[in-house]
């Protein structure tokens, strides 16, 4: 089940933890620095999960969904409603992980979209 | 202490559900206890899952994961003014288990450095125990949802859940015009390009959203930034 490939895989990105979360102060001296890339951090993290995110919703068997009927697109909307709705207040990620469910699950399991 | 109860259960409820999201997937036991155990980063765990389902080439895995712990790295520079005091290793060692929610409420907790060193031993208690408390119910969480993934037939598509999980961290990115416009660019171009080989449409699309909010950012559209 497990390979070598995972295995190197699983402790790169535990090394990739430790090296993000450390960044600036693994160095005793400041990190010279350039500012626009100091900017660009800004942006990266969302791009990338927008990246991971968007394509598990929207695409299947490699193209854009042809219809409604898709439970993904129901569940991920309705998350994203509850999280602006809540927004600000506690527990807003669980809440658009549960409604979204919520949604998801009976037009997956009842109605096979 | 009381600090991270109050959030404790959703990050219980996470760690829940990144344990059964790695198992449907098809990532078997072993290996999703392993991520668990020397990951320990949510968002990259979960992003890292479809690409290691479909086969993507280490190098992007790891690429990814990267881009998505970055926001980590700005955390990392606004502790460094109070970490410097210590000794590297030490620093190494507590800012491994240093996640989102034990940088905000530490920032919250103490928000200008101590000068004294009563004050940088408090401030450093305080960080190990939120990321220690924070920690022990994460893997207790991402376990316990690897050992019951197994029981759930997985047409149920509980590991939609992952995505979901993923939906509401980019709701509580997009706080800038500036972000949300990185969030619609990257979004796209990763469909647009989604027939790339190497699963290289993501790092297309993280490129060219943050070339494109570089290149907009002095313009009239990124009006109304707020600093994160």
């Amino acid at each position: 089940m497990m390979d070598m490939g995972d295995l190197g895989i699983a402790v790169g990105l535990g090394l990739i933890t430790l090296l993000t979360r450390c960044f600036f102060f693994i160095l005793d001296r400041e990190l010279p620095f350039p500012s626009w890339a100091q900017r660009g951090l800004q942006y990266a993290p969302i791009a990338a999960l927008a990246a991971v995110v968007v394509p598990e919703i929207v695409v299947s068997h490699g193209a854009l969904v042809q219809t409604w009927q898709d439970a993904r697109l129901f569940g991920a909307a309705a998350g994203a409603g509850f999280y602006v709705w809540r927004r600000g207040q506690g527990q807003a990620v669980l809440g658009t992980l549960l409604v979204g469910m919520a949604v998801y699950l009976p037009l997956h399991i009842g109605l096979g979209w | 202490m009381i600090d991270t109860l109050k959030v404790a259960p959703g990050i219980w409820a996470w760690g829940l559900m990144t344990g059964v999201a790695m198992v449907q997937a098809g990532l078997g036991p072993g290996m999703s206890t392993l991520m668990t155990l020397l990951v320990y980063g949510g968002s990259a765990q979960l992003a890292a899952i479809p690409l290691l389902g479909v086969g993507a080439p280490a190098w992007v895995i790891l690429a990814t994961a990267f881009c998505v712990n970055l926001r980590f790295a700005v955390f990392s520079l606004h502790l460094r003014q109070y970490l410097m005091a210590w000794p590297r290793l030490q620093r190494l060692s507590v800012g491994y288990f240093i996640a989102d929610l034990n940088y905000v409420q530490f920032v919250e907790r103490y928000p200008d450095p101590a000068t004294d060193r009563e004050g940088q031993r408090s401030e450093m208690a305080y960080l190990c125990g939120n990321c220690f408390l924070n920690w022990i119910g994460w893997q207790i969480a991402s376990l316990a949802g690897i050992v019951l993934a197994a029981q759930v037939p997985l047409q149920w598509g509980l590991g939609f859940a992952g995505v979901l999980a993923l939906v509401g961290i980019l709701c509580s990115l997009c706080q800038t015009r500036l972000r949300a416009i990185s969030l619609v660019v990257s979004g796209t171009a990763a469909v647009v390009a989604f027939a790339l080989p190497l699963r290289l449409n993501i790092l297309v699309a993280i490129a060219s959203a943050v070339v494109v909010c570089l290149l907009i950012e002095r313009t009239p559209l990124a009006r109304k930034q707020v600093a994160p």
